[in-house]
């Protein structure tokens, strides 16, 4: 009963969508504020209505309705409640639900602000939204109802068609049904064993947070292109917001990766599985375009780049939710086959001629308001990041597809994996680093070779410096040495034009250094916050080449008291147990190793371990870690031959500075605050005109 | 992506637009080809089969031969029959897919394939030996003939009639040598 | 005696090394040699998962057999090559033919720069042939959007 009315509740909203559109477009046709106005009201009714619907989908799975499908499908009675309650987001109907939610929270919170400078481009983003919104609730209420429920006839047999398939769906089945006798709904079938791990609770929210405040923007450059209104009035609009939805993904991507590193078992944390792609995709093209409309904003160029930049975007988050559903790609990540394929399909042509068509339809209304003067100048720079970017897409793009059109045309299915993208990414990557490297000491406007040498000795002095010590005590690794060279470089820039800029203020304004720094990150938030951001991705950047490069492993079956050694390491096999957990429905295998350095020094024990869980059938590998900052010792438990105290198999990974990887991901959350704070009011400082020459770098 | 500030103020290039909505509309095809693909079923009932050829395991030949072409088959009810040593619904059937055989072998109007899917040949044996099996039997080289017919897992089971037309389709295992005779004996008798 | 150290020598010399093959042919491949080769192959039948990782009881038997194939001295290309011949090219972790792997991307991104320059190139006219017609047609929303930046980069001067 309670099912059909949280179904009842996701038709009216649907509805309720569907009039919002036609309202805010039949509204501006009129140039009816009071439509545009029920529109508005509309959209923001959508919200108390999808949260209702997601509280009784909730309530519904706490409370073992396992006759409503997909609480069956996701829940157990031996999970906990706040599984229970993530699991929400653990089927493809709930994810769907989840998705609109979010949706409908963004769209209002956006409706929500001051609209007078901008009343032109409300019904606009109001029908932008409200499409995207109406297409995830029609997939919802049509196709994948997370509130459909199995038939039981009063004996409580359940009610099967003729080919022995459950029926399910709002409206009572017809005649031709055969009621057979059930016991499978007295318990669910359980949450995929893997999503039952706390990170793995908050990685999809934080990915779906991104995808979908990516939309807010291009509902915004939407609207601009349809008003005609091309200055950059838009995307200072959603400048915030475009942040935002940046550092979402970002943390998704950075929270998926490190579940993957802690629950998969793989030794690695990111496998160039086409899934993880599909959401790495628009991040490319979000990281793109957050750099790219600071060149619209200081410089009124790349007006058409910008554009083309949000629309890509929007289209490959659609596309990367529509790959994870559609069945077309192999993956461990993909939901089951679902006929919202070929819909999703559609919905993705039709945004796609729609914004293309638009931004062609507008092209002449973009004016670049300044030139490109020089090769090396800041904008130029900021274009060659641009298109290392989208290279590095076309590689992506190209990896998820080549193995559907070499299956389309040949007949023949191909698997691209990890190196190929290694080694088509890896050049592509390291450019970048390089820019991070220079452009914030290139100039906007003129620059030369000269002027840019002349900022950037310096640092190239100290990372040549840090490069060498490398060579010598590290590694002669030619890969490693450039890429430490060009971090090294990074780093060092970003340090010193902080220092610089600091220095500056501490001798203008006579405040002590930390004063200084602080003062100069609350003045000028984005551009310092930006260089904490590349400084972190600089420490990330360590991470993954060190696990690239330099990760060992190795893997020996030993009895109690026996030793395996990896590079330096030694394992010693203390101990090995293996219980039931019975209300949770796992069974336990625990092993105790204990690891030594290199002159003999205990450094732990570590805990690998093996559950299985009984409901799904399904094992986990969770790693012991032993962490550094230098490297990890990663053990897991393998089962190629039974466990037990004679014979157990281990394998070891070595993972050389991988900790920088996640100090960085701290490093840069921080940083993302940091760019997104709200600028307070100026402060009224006199502050004499020399210094304030002074004070400005050639970056400036 | 490039801004003609000068006199060619007349938007994009004709040809700049023509290749890229032609690049556009020719990935919108693959994808959308791609997606039929996924949603297609297996072969169904009334498809005509096209003749493929099976290599056989050793003592497992046909006519002595180590290889059975679809074509060499015709005039006979083929039962073509999806397994793999890994895969348990597959050992439900078993016994009952051999029993069925011993049946029908005499008559020499059926003949029971069997295609061992994504297997290694040390374990299929094993799995052979142990239900006893006897009809001809060989490994899905490269996965292509079940590509053909598109299974979506193991076990299944295809019934071809004399004319080498696909007349049933089986998914997942058979509960009983009953069920098997209940769908060979309207096609031998046709 | 010298002759009989000789041929004493050389026998022992020539066991050892019948010996040594011997024991090189006997010698059971690691689990890491084995993993060598899985790491470079996909489970046939998961999904995407890599065959030295995946956990499936399927997948232990490949291992073994690879296991077993290196054992007879098979090669690494041979052991690939067999995969390959049984299950499909896409057990592969990269598409057999580096041409079309490499080369569409490549050819794309080319053009893409190619066709950046040519943009670059485009651009760099000389500042006042543009500016001038510039102004005449978009005179008072640039005054408006001049003010604003104006006042935007005083503030951030600070």
């Amino acid at each position: 009963m309670i099912a059909d009315f949280g179904f009842g509740v996701l038709v009216v909203t649907f509805l309720v969508t569907l009039y919002s559109v036609f309202a805010a477009i039949y509204g501006e046709h009129k140039k009816s504020g009071a439509l545009i106005e029920s529109a508005r009201r509309a959209m923001l009714l959508t919200w108390p209505l999808l949260t209702l619907a997601a509280g009784i989908l909730i309530y519904l799975l706490i409370t073992n309705h396992f006759e409503v499908k997909f609480v069956y499908e996701v829940t157990s009675k031996s999970m906990p409640t706040y599984l229970k309650v993530t699991a929400w987001w653990g089927g493809q109907a709930g994810s769907l639900l989840f998705w609109s939610w979010l949706m409908s929270a963004f769209a209002s919170l956006v409706t929500l602000r001051k609209w007078d400078r901008d009343r032109e481009f409300l019904p606009w983003v109001i029908v932008v939204a409200c499409i995207t919104l109406a297409f995830f609730l029609s997939m919802t209420t049509f196709f994948e109802n997370p509130f459909a429920k199995f038939w039981l006839d009063s004996a409580g047999n359940i009610l099967v068609d003729a080919q022995g398939n459950a029926i399910t769906g709002t409206f009572p089945p017809n005649a031709n049904v055969i009621p057979v006798a059930q016991n499978f709904l007295s318990d669910g079938r359980g949450l995929n064993p893997l999503l039952r791990h706390p990170g793995m609770i908050i990685h999809p929210p934080m990915l779906y947070l991104g995808f979908v405040s990516f939309v807010i923007p291009y509902a915004f450059a939407m609207a601009a292109l349809i008003t005609g209104r091309t200055d950059d009035r838009w995307i200072r609009i959603t400048r915030r917001w475009t942040l935002w939805a940046w550092l979402f993904l970002s943390c998704g991507l950075v929270l998926g990766s490190r579940w993957a590193y802690d629950v998969l078992g793989w030794g690695g944390f990111w496998g160039w599985d086409a899934v993880e792609i599909a959401a790495f995709m628009p991040w490319l093209t979000g990281t793109a375009f957050l750099h790219s409309v600071m060149i619209q904003e200081k410089r009124g160029m790349l007006k058409h780049w910008n554009m083309l930049l949000i629309i890509l975007t929007y289209d490959l988050v659609i596309i990367g939710t529509f790959l994870t559903r559609s069945g077309i790609l192999s993956s461990v990540h993909a939901f089951a086959q679902s006929p919202i394929g070929p819909y999703f399909f559609v919905f993705i042509v039709f945004t796609l001629i729609a914004s293309l068509g638009l931004i062609l339809y507008r092209w002449d209304k973009f004016r670049s308001e300044t030139q490109m003067t020089s090769l090396l100048s800041r904008e130029a720079l900021f274009l060659l990041n641009n298109l290392l970017f989208i290279s590095i897409l076309i590689v992506c793009f190209w990896g998820v597809f080549y193995p559907l059109i070499s299956e389309v045309f040949t007949g023949q299915k191909v698997t691209v994996g990890p190196p190929f993208y290694q080694r088509a990414t890896g050049p592509l990557f390291a450019a970048l680093i390089f820019l991070m490297g220079v452009a914030p000491l290139s100039a906007w406007g003129h620059s030369t070779l000269k002027t840019l040498g002349k900022a950037i000795w310096k640092p190239a002095i100290g990372a040549v410096i840090i490069t060498i010590t490398l060579f010598i005590t590290y590694t002669h690794n030619p890969y490693a040495i450039l890429g430490f060279f060009l971090i090294s470089m990074v780093i060092l820039v970003t340090l010193y034009e902080y220092w610089r800029g600091a220095f500056a203020r501490q001798k203008a304004q006579g405040e002590n250094v930390f004063v200084a720094f602080w003062n100069l990150t609350k003045r000028n938030r984005r551009r310092y916050g930006g260089y904490i951001i590349h400084l972190s991705i600089s420490l990330m950047a360590i991470g993954i080449l060190g696990i690239n490069l330099f990760q060992v492993e190795t893997q020996g079956t030993i009895g109690i008291n026996d030793t395996l050694k990896l590079s330096g390491y030694t394992l010693k096999y203390k101990d090995v147990a293996s219980w039931d957990n019975t209300p949770a429905g796992v069974n336990y295998t625990r092993a105790t190793v204990s690891i030594y350095g290199k002159d003999g020094t205990y450094l732990g024990d570590l805990h690998p371990r093996k559950d299985y869980y009984y409901d799904a059938q399904q094992p986990m590998t969770i790693p012991g870690q032993l962490a550094s900052l230098k490297d990890e010792v990663y053990v897991i438990l393998i089962d190629w031959q039974p466990i037990n105290q004679a014979s157990t198999t281990f394998k070891i990974f070595v993972n050389p500075l991988i900790n920088w990887m996640w100090i960085g991901s701290f490093l840069f959350l921080f940083g993302i605050i940091i760019a997104a704070w709200p600028d307070q009011d100026p402060e009224r400082v006199v502050v004499p005109a020399q210094n304030q020459l002074r004070q400005t770098s050639a970056a400036d | 992506m490039t801004e003609e500030l000068t006199s060619q103020r007349r938007g994009v290039p004709i040809w700049v637009q023509v290749t890229v909505w032609v690049f556009l509309v020719a990935l919108l095809v693959i994808v959308a080809m791609g997606l039929q693909r996924a949603q297609q079923g297996t072969v169904q009932p009334g498809e005509k089969i096209e003749n493929f050829t099976l290599n056989l395991f050793s003592g497992y030949e046909y006519s002595n031969k180590t290889q059975v072409a679809m074509q060499e088959l015709r005039g006979k009810v083929v039962v073509i029959n999806f397994w793999a040593s890994w895969c348990k619904p597959c050992e439900q059937e078993a016994s009952e897919m051999q029993q069925a055989w011993s049946l029908y072998q005499p008559t020499g109007k059926v003949v029971f394939v069997g295609a061992d899917y994504v297997d290694t040949e040390p374990e299929a044996r094993v799995y052979l030996k142990k239900f006893g099996i006897t009809y001809s039997n060989g490994p899905d080289l490269a996965t292509k003939i079940s590509q053909y017919f598109r299974i979506k897992g193991v076990p299944e089971t295809y019934f071809i009639d004399q004319n080498g037309v696909l007349k049933y389709v089986q998914v997942g295992p058979f509960a009983s040598v009953q069920e098997i005779q209940n769908i060979l004996d309207p096609l031998i008798n046709q | 005696m010298k002759k009989i150290l000789a041929i004493t020598l050389l026998i022992i010399i020539l066991a050892g090394a019948f010996a040594s093959i011997v024991f090189a042919q006997t010698k059971i491949p690691t689990d890491d040699d084995v993993n060598r080769i899985a790491k470079q192959l996909y489970c046939p039948v998961c999904e995407s998962t890599p065959l030295d990782v995946c956990p499936t009881e399927a997948c232990r038997q490949w291992r073994e057999m690879i296991r077993t194939m290196l054992t007879n001295g098979k090669s690494e290309a041979e052991i690939k090559q067999y995969f390959v011949t049984q299950y499909g090219v896409r057990v592969l972790n990269v598409p057999p033919n580096p041409w079309a792997t490499y080369f569409v991307p490549g050819v794309v991104i080319l053009i893409g720069a190619a066709l950046l320059f040519r943009g670059f190139q485009l651009w760099k006219k000389p500042l006042a042939t543009v500016s001038a017609s510039d102004k005449q047609e978009a005179q008072p929303v640039q005054q408006d959007e001049y003010l604003a930046k104006m006042e935007e980069e005083l503030r951030k001067r600070k």
